[in-house]
């Protein structure tokens, strides 16, 4: 049987053929709010585990680096927002239902969260940033008691860092209407990808070859859960319904495979995975490739998931976006 | 709470899209963009064809997922009823609610930056009046009511005729339904 559609007045652009409303803007939100949940939860854990002699450079000069990131991400993402100068709307109300209202909550959270953490090690890690500081009024006190609160603020920052790294993976696996994000193995995912993200950095930040290999460690065990992740992802779709199926064939020989598999999986997760493992073997020290490549990898997954799930739907009738028909239905109005 | 339908006879439409051109005219939708649209489904293999033709749009889903997945709460079911409104003054213009549609038909953006939508004509049903697609139809197989009423011409054709909503098993329960 033969079964066609022919869409005789639709052609909405943005919608038409497939749904293509977010575009790298929120890509680089996604993945820089992971990156700073992920600075939030190492720096912090580093404290917890009373090892801040041991990593000095993710203890104190990594969290440095999570407002900042979080602020370019911020300032992409609401270059996304269509109806900029409501964006206040966003926290006039709490909606129970969306995950985007919570998110928009979190963020409230994290940045003064953020300010504390940094506030209790700026002396340590940037002395000279810490001793221009206290030449305005107020950052002394500031500096003395988050100093005096540091366990606490470090204790803070895990939940609040696990709750900003994964609600964006749960923002899109709640779409029922896009079947490849509809699967609630995203939030975990996103949450590992930005947790290896900030090991990356830490790697990166590091001076001292200890440190950096203690990070690579890390990392190897985080894109091994990646990995696993990425694997039940896949599984998870494939033992799902029409819709999941063919959102998996989109990445299985479909439009999306090679960036997926070559791009994400390939560049962002395997060749890391090699190249930490021969750094740890001591076969070879190159140290910055590596952690750059985990980077791409964790804006590649954000990228190559935005742009599957919207091709990703429940509508299986071919739609085109014909200008003719819309030109059509303007000559029959005038 | 009301529950609106919108029922329309597959056997009547003849795909003229008079109701796309009312809607248009009716809601002063901005230049290339369409509230409602009309589709055109064969089936069999020539010469052994069957045609339907079914008016489209926003389904006023009773689970509206839309509804649900809106942060601001600009997305909203109007006076305790299924219709789907947004307000723009709380819009942020956010997409989340074009992404939450299985229908995609929530699909018109503003040129002001806010998310437009079929409304079914709340501002012509507070007044007694039926939606301007389903008044203009000529062939009169549009039919708009409230489906809670037994003795409403849309809850009868419910029950007498076969009806079918566009993809029930998404879990939105439409209420725009189309008699075969």
């Amino acid at each position: 049987m033969v079964e066609e559609l022919l869409i005789t007045a639709r052609a909405n652009p943005g919608v038409d053929p497939v749904v293509h409303i977010w575009t790298w803007e929120v890509a680089v939100y996604l993945f820089l709010g992971g990156l700073t949940a992920g600075i939030l939860c190492i720096a912090a854990l580093v404290h917890l585990c009373g090892k801040e002699h041991e990593y000095p450079a993710a203890a104190t000069r990594l969290p440095l680096w999570a407002p900042v990131v979080l602020s370019v991400g911020m300032t992409t993402l609401f270059m996304d927002l269509e109806h900029k100068l409501y964006v206040y709307r966003f926290y006039t109300t709490l909606q129970p239902a969306s995950p985007m209202s919570w998110g928009s909550w979190i963020l409230v959270l994290v940045y003064p969260l953020s300010v504390l953490q940094i506030a209790s090690v700026l002396r340590r890690g940037y002395p000279a940033l810490a001793a221009a500081g206290e030449r305005l009024p107020l950052v002394t006190p500031l500096l003395d008691l988050a100093e005096k609160h540091r366990i606490s603020i470090a204790a803070a920052c895990v939940p609040v860092g696990v709750a900003l790294g994964i609600y964006t993976g749960i923002l899109l696996s709640g779409f029922s209407a896009r079947p490849f994000w509809n699967t609630s193995i995203l939030g975990p995912l996103f949450l590992v990808s930005g947790l290896s993200a900030a090991a990356a950095l830490a790697i990166l930040v590091a001076r001292e070859h200890r440190e950096r290999l203690a990070f690579a460690r890390i990392d190897l065990a985080l894109i091994a859960v990646e990995l696993l992740f990425v694997a039940l992802l896949i599984i998870g779709l494939s033992v799902g319904s029409r819709v999941q199926l063919a959102a998996l064939e989109l990445i299985l020989g479909g439009p999306f495979t090679l960036i997926f598999w070559f791009g994400f999986v390939g560049i962002g997760l395997l060749i890391p995975l090699v190249l930490e493992a021969a750094e740890l073997s001591g076969r070879v020290r190159l140290a910055v490739l590596a952690p750059v490549l985990v980077l791409v990898g964790g804006f590649l997954l954000r990228q190559v998931t935005l742009d599957v799930g919207q091709a990703s739907t429940w509508q299986d009738y071919a739609v085109s976006h014909d200008p003719y028909l819309l030109e059509r239905m303007h000559d029959v109005r005038n | 709470m009301t529950r609106y339908v919108m029922v329309i006879d597959t056997r009547t439409c003849i795909g003229c899209g008079d109701c796309v051109v009312a809607c248009r005219t009716e809601n002063k939708v901005p230049d290339g963009l369409n509230r409602d649209w009309v589709v055109e489904l064969t089936r069999g293999t020539y010469p052994d064809l069957h045609t339907e033709f079914r008016s489209e749009r926003c389904n006023h889903c009773s689970h509206a997922t839309c509804v649900y997945s809106c942060p601001t709460g600009a997305s909203h079911f109007w006076q305790d009823s299924n219709i789907v409104l947004v307000e723009p003054s709380k819009c942020t213009g956010c997409k989340a609610c074009i992404a939450a549609c299985p229908y995609d038909a929530r699909l018109v953006m503003h040129p002001e930056g806010y998310i437009d939508k079929c409304t079914f004509c709340h501002h012509r049903v507070e007044k007694g009046l039926d939606p301007a697609c389903v008044s203009t139809c000529p062939t009169h197989c549009m039919h708009f009511g409230a489906a809670d009423d037994p003795s409403s011409r849309v809850a009868r054709l419910l029950r007498t005729r076969k009806s079918k909503a566009l993809m029930p098993e998404t879990g939105n329960q439409p209420n725009v339904f189309y008699l075969e």
